[in-house]
Order: C-alpha cells, then sequence, then structure tokens
C-alpha cells in the first residue's frame, strides 16, 4: 500500500504552498496537531502522518525490526516524502518525533529545507555530565503504566465508539481520535524512545532548526533543549512560556506564533 | 420531600437532621471517599480534600498554589501524564479510569484509579481540571496477577505453536522429492489456525528397487495423540515398504501396528508403488485403506476414481484391502487428496466428488504441482478461506513426452 497508506498520510492546505510535514510523537497520534495545523493551511501544505501502530496507520505493517531504533521511523519520514515527491518540506516533530524529523533531515537532506523540534530530547536518561532527566527505573515503571492502563485505554475510548455510531457522518474524524494506539507497539515504542541515544546526530542536522523549549517540562528539561541548540549547528532556541510537554495542544497560539516567526529566515525554498 | 417532616419525628434525639441530609458541602467534599483535587490547566494544585491528605500525608500547605498534580506521581506515571493523559484531557475534555501511583509524604506508592475533566471557558479555553482519585491498591495487585497470568498464556501459547509447527515440519516433507521420470505435486494445508498439529499426512520416498512409494493419510482427531499416530503410521508405512511390495500387505502391516497402540487409533491411508516403464509409462500398484479412492486423469477421458474401497485402518484384526494396477501414460495423473477437499463446505453445501472432477479436467494439462495447488486454492475459494479441516493432496503424474 505504500507509505502513504501505511501512515494514514493526510495531505491538505494550499496546493502550491511550502510543504510541512507535521509528526506525532509518543503516545498519541496526527490529532494532536489539530489546533496547530490550521493555522498554516493557508499558506502552506500541510501534511500529517501517523506512526505505525498508531492511530489510523495501518497496524499489520509494523515490523519489529525495523522499528527497533528511531531510524526505522525517520525511514518511513522518508519515504513519504519521496512517494509525494516533496522538497524543501519543513518538518514539525514533536517530543521524540523532534529526533526522528532530525534523522530524517540527515537521511534526506535534499528534501528536508528546516525542522522545527518541540520539546525534543535526544537521550531520556542521565548518563555521565549529561541530565536527560530520568533513571532507567521510570522507563521500566512507564512500561508498567502502559500494561496497567490497557484496559483504562479500552474505557477512555467507549464514548468515542459511542459517539460514533450515533454520528455516522462523523466517523472517519471520531474513530481516528484521541491517540488510539496498539498496546504491543505502544510498549516497543516507549522502549525505542526512552532507551535511544541520539545525541551524536544533533551535530550531523543539515537544516536550519527551530528548538521550542517549554518551561517545567519533566520531560525535556530546559537544560535539554539548551544542549539541543547547542549542538545543532544552525539552530535557534525559543523558551515559550508554555508549561509541560505539549504546547501544540497546551499553547497552540504561542506555538504556532515561534514557528511563523521562524520560517521566514530559513526561505521560501527555491 | 414529603416524608422529612415524618423522618424528623422518627429521628429525634438522634444526630442533627441537616447532617443526615448532606446539607453540608464543605463536609460532603473534604470527606467524601475519594481524593478530590482541582488545578489550573498547567496542574497547579487550587483546592485538595482532605480524604486525599489523610490518604498520602501530604500537607494542605505544601500542595495549594505550590505544587502541580502530575509531581505526586511516580516518575514512569509523570511520563505516562504528559505523554497520554494531558494531551487526552486536552483533546476530549476528560480521561477516567487511568492508572497512577502517587507518591505519599513518606515516599511509598498509593496504586489509584483517577478520572479527570476539564473545565472550559465559553470559547473552549481550559479553566480548570477536576482529579477524582480512588485507592486502588488492591484492585491494581488483582490486576497485575492478571497481567501475569496473560503473559504466561501468551507464552505457552507461543511454545504450542512452535511445537506443533515444528512436529508438523517433522511429519510432512517441506516439498515432495524429485523423482525420475515422474512429476510430484504435493500441497498440505492445515485447518484454520495452525496451532495444533494436523491429522493429514503424506510422505514420498524411494524404494530399494529404484520404485517409488506415495503414501497419503488421514489420523482421526488433532493435537499431540494424532501426531503420534502420524508419526507411528509414516514409519511404519516406511519400514513395511521395504519388506513388502503389495500395497495391500503394506496396509496390512500398518493396520497391526495401529491396533498395538494402547490408545484407540484410527486413520485412512492409501498406498501406491510406482514403477517407470520404458517409453515413459508409469506403473502404479495401489490400495486404499478406507481412504478416498484417487482420482485418474487423462488427456481425453473425464476424471474418475481408480481403484477399490479397502477397510479402515486401526478397527478390525484384520482390514481387507485390494490392490490395484494402473498405467500411466505420458501426462496421464494420479491425484490422491484427503477428504479435506470433498468435504470442504460453503454453508450446507460440499465441494464434492463432481467439483472434484472439473476442478481437475481444467487442469489435466498442468504439471503436478500446479495442479495441486490449483486444486487446493480452489477448494480454499469455496470455502471462503477457511478450511475447517486439514487438506492434503499429491498428485503423481507420468512426465510427458518431451
Amino acid at each position: 500500500m505504500g507509505a502513504f497508506g501505511r501512515n494514514n498520510v493526510t495531505v491538505s492546505g494550499r496546493e502550491d504552498g511550502r510543504p510541512m510535514l507535521f509528526v506525532h510523537g509518543f503516545g498519541c497520534d496526527q490529532q494532536m496537531w489539530r489546533y496547530v495545523t490550521p493555522e498554516f493551511s493557508d499558506t502552506h501544505r500541510v501534511v500529517l502522518m501517523d506512526h505505525v501502530g498508531h492511530g489510523g496507520s495501518d497496524h499489520a505493517a509494523y515490523d519489529p525490526a525495523r522499528y527497533a531504533t528511531l531510524d526505522g521511523y525517520a525511514a518511513d519520514l522518508v519515504e513519504i516524502l519521496e512517494e509525494l515527491d516533496l522538497r524543501d518540506v519543513v518538518i514539525v516533530g514533536h517530543s521524540v518525533s523532534a529526533m526522528i524529523g532530525a534523522l530524517a533531515a540527515i537521511r534526506a537532506p535534499q528534501r528536508v529545507g528546516a525542522l522545527v523540534m518541540v520539546s525534543p530530547s535526544p537521550r531520556y536518561l542521565d548518563d555521565d555530565g549529561y541530565v536527560g532527566g530520568f533513571q532507567r527505573e521510570a522507563i521500566e515503571e512507564l512500561l508498567d503504566s502502559l500494561d496497567a492502563n490497557y484496559l483504562g485505554w479500552s474505557s477512555a475510548m467507549a464514548p468515542v465508539i459511542m459517539g460514533n455510531a450515533e454520528r455516522p457522518e462523523l466517523g472517519q474524524e471520531l474513530t481516528s481520535s484521541f491517540c488510539r494506539t496498539n498496546p504491543d507497539i505502544a510498549r516497543d515504542f516507549a522502549r525505542v524512545t526512552f532507551l535511544s541515544d541520539n545525541r551524536a546526530d544533533l551535530a550531523r542536522v543539515p537544516v536550519p532548526t527551530l528548538v521550542l523549549q517549554c518551561a517545567e517540562d519533566v520531560l525535556a528539561p530546559d537544560a535539554v533543549g539548551q544542549y539541543v541548540a547547542d549542538q545543532v549547528a544552525d539552530a535557534t532556541l525559543v523558551r515559550l512560556r508554555a508549561t509541560g510537554h505539549c504546547p501544540n495542544l497546551s499553547a497552540p497560539e504561542e506555538t504556532v506564533a515561534a514557528i511563523k516567526a521562524f520560517l521566514p529566515r530559513v526561505g521560501a525554498g527555491v | 420531600m414529603s416524608d422529612l417532616p415524618a423522618a424528623a419525628e422518627r429521628l429525634d434525639g438522634d444526630p442533627p437532621l441537616h447532617e443526615l441530609l448532606e446539607r453540608d458541602a464543605d463536609d460532603l467534599y473534604d470527606h467524601a471517599p475519594c481524593g478530590y483535587l482541582s488545578a489550573l490547566p498547567d496542574g497547579t494544585l487550587v483546592k485538595v480534600n482532605t480524604t486525599f491528605l489523610r490518604w498520602t500525608g501530604l500537607r494542605r500547605e505544601d500542595l495549594v498554589g505550590r505544587r502541580r498534580f502530575q509531581e505526586l506521581l511516580s516518575p514512569g506515571g509523570q511520563i505516562y501524564h504528559e505523554t497520554h493523559y494531558a494531551p487526552m484531557l486536552r483533546m476530549q475534555g476528560s480521561v477516567r479510569e487511568i492508572a497512577v501511583d502517587i507518591v505519599r509524604a513518606d515516599g511509598s506508592r498509593m496504586p489509584a484509579l483517577v478520572n479527570s475533566t476539564l473545565k472550559q471557558d465559553a470559547d473552549g479555553n481550559p479553566l480548570l481540571v477536576r482529579t477524582t482519585v480512588f485507592d486502588a491498591t488492591e484492585r491494581r495487585e488483582y490486576e497485575r496477577e492478571l497481567l501475569r497470568a496473560r503473559q504466561r498464556a501468551e507464552e505457552s501459547e507461543a511454545r504450542a505453536r512452535v511445537l506443533a509447527q515444528t512436529l508438523q515440519q517433522s511429519l510432512i516433507p517441506p516439498a515432495p522429492p524429485a523423482v525420475p521420470g515422474i512429476d510430484v505435486g504435493a500441497v498440505y494445508r492445515p485447518a484454520l489456525s495452525g496451532e495444533e498439529v494436523g491429522g493429514d499426512f503424506y510422505d514420498v520416498f524411494e524404494l530399494p528397487a529404484g520404485d517409488w512409494a506415495v503414501v497419503i493419510g488421514d489420523v482421526c482427531g488433532k493435537g499431540a495423540q494424532a501426531a503420534a499416530v502420524t508419526a507411528l503410521a509414516r514409519h511404519t508405512v516406511r519400514a513395511a515398504a521395504i519388506r513388502e511390495s503389495r500395497p495391500e500387505a503394506v496396509l496390512s502391516l500398518l493396520n497391526q501396528a495401529l491396533l498395538r497402540q494402547d490408545a484407540p487409533r484410527f486413520c485412512t491411508v492409501a498406498y501406491a508403488r510406482l514403477a517407470r516403464r520404458p517409453g515413459g509409462d508409469v506403473e502404479v500398484h495401489f490400495a486404499s485403506g478406507g481412504h478416498p479412492l484417487p482420482i485418474l486423469v487423462t488427456g481425453t477421458m473425464r476424471p474418475r476414481s481408480a481403484g477399490r474401497p479397502g477397510d479402515l485402518l486401526g478397527v478390525m484384526p484384520e482390514a481387507t484391502a485390494e490392490a490395484s494396477t494402473l498405467v500411466l501414460e505420458p501426462g496421464d495423473a494420479l491425484v490422491f487428496f484427503t477428504d479435506g477437499i470433498t468435504e470442504a463446505r460453503r454453508g450446507e453445501e460440499f465441494y464434492g466428488d463432481e467439483r472434484l472432477a472439473a476442478a481437475l479436467a481444467t487442469r489435466r494439462e498442468a504439471a503436478a504441482q500446479p495442479m495441486a495447488q490449483g486444486l487446493v486454492d480452489e477448494v480454499l475459494a469455496f470455502s471462503g478461506g477457511l478450511p475447517r479441516d486439514d487438506i492434503a493432496v499429491v498428485a503423481v503424474r507420468a512426465a510427458p513426452a518431451a
């Protein structure tokens, strides 16, 4: 079915606009960009996707070997850009997908023009001289949380499914909503996300990069955002007033404004 | 409300009525049988009830205006909060029955189930998050036990599947061997999921004199016992075929071996000895022990069954089978099959002998492997892709003249 169907790719916005590929992070799907993308659809071609195992992606396409590292996910991004034949793309990646976007830019510099890293972290675990914010035990606890909430997810989904039955015209939108994730794949993705170390890749990012750093983000503390900005050659660090880890949800206006201020400085492509 | 004066009368001398009617909202809030928290959209706590403080040992003055809800969670829970809880709450306005661990003042963990609702202003902007907290210590322990049980079940299921597949592969040749001058094709398709060892088997092997033997059989039942009988049948036929050249004698030895089993097991087997003759003909000596008769496919005739029926094996002390001999001229084929073919069903309808003959007639020019595969594909399509019984087909064809 190709990358388009595999990753539930949706394309909207202005047809001749500069393409922007929005990539969701761990625990969610493309719905988490719903407050952000409308602000770009008049000027840009907006491309959304779900990682395999998330949202409306083809869960059967999940291959534990391919997705054992973030590179497998980055390869998916590149395949999407190739399939749509997009160039000079702005990749906007949240959380772990900020790093996945960086890896895609390294793989396909001819297709990627700029990178926006929202709440990025190249390594979540503490290391000698590096504060990622977490000890290994926290990751094991997270995996327990995922298991413990296996049933919780299905009950959280119940109203969605009911609403869907009553309002079939919203079927597609509703059933693809709210972070539907295959539990087994979510476990794998949690491991890959929180145990990977991509610090060395930052220096190889070949495109102008915007780093958006929230206040009081336990997942990606301020020092980590600063580290990312220091390592990427052409990086701009913007500290948001927004707190937490998901400014695309909690402070969409501020997030949009920061991206809009950054884009003109990285050209409109060729 | 009309009952109230009567209630008041009845309760005269008991605790004041207003306590029984829950008119004290503060008391109702503070001593509710659940923890109750209110927080700003960023998680900063603005109100906490007494039940929550009592459960956790935390102090109101340390929480309100000072700490965020997510900071009360274990580190793993904090990640879960940031990656799942908060996004879902923002997008759907509520989340419920989320399992988290709350860290008490003494550092111990309280397993909890939490529900949250998001209070929004008229424009949909978030104002407050209201959260109820339920102590789920025992429930969580029970759920952990369920999870462990599920993991164990999945592990044993996986082991059983590997075992069944390994056993199956040892009983069914991965592909029929190349036989000089004879074109042999074979297909085996286990029923449904393939988690159990099926009862059908086939074998193709060389005999000392340069002849070849073809065996196809169907053991009653499935699973480990059926696999044991299949293995016995297969090895017995191989051994008997060396001692006996007559097909009916081979089947008789198998019958005796089956009767020596403690557990009564019966099976149907067709056995054929193939001998090449000058000019490309293949002489087939064969007999059936209760097994469906093979179908002869020639260039002109309508495909028809060949040979004589014989007794089921493993039931009676003497199983009678009569051997037949026929000659395959170059291009002719003899197709052995199990009843998974003819008894394949679509609703109440069987695939049957007529369809089988027709399917082979359209493939009379085909080589043995595509002939067998095409037949099985047609049967699978007929039964909607899900065979209820195992299917085995072995086609032998005298190699056509070059």
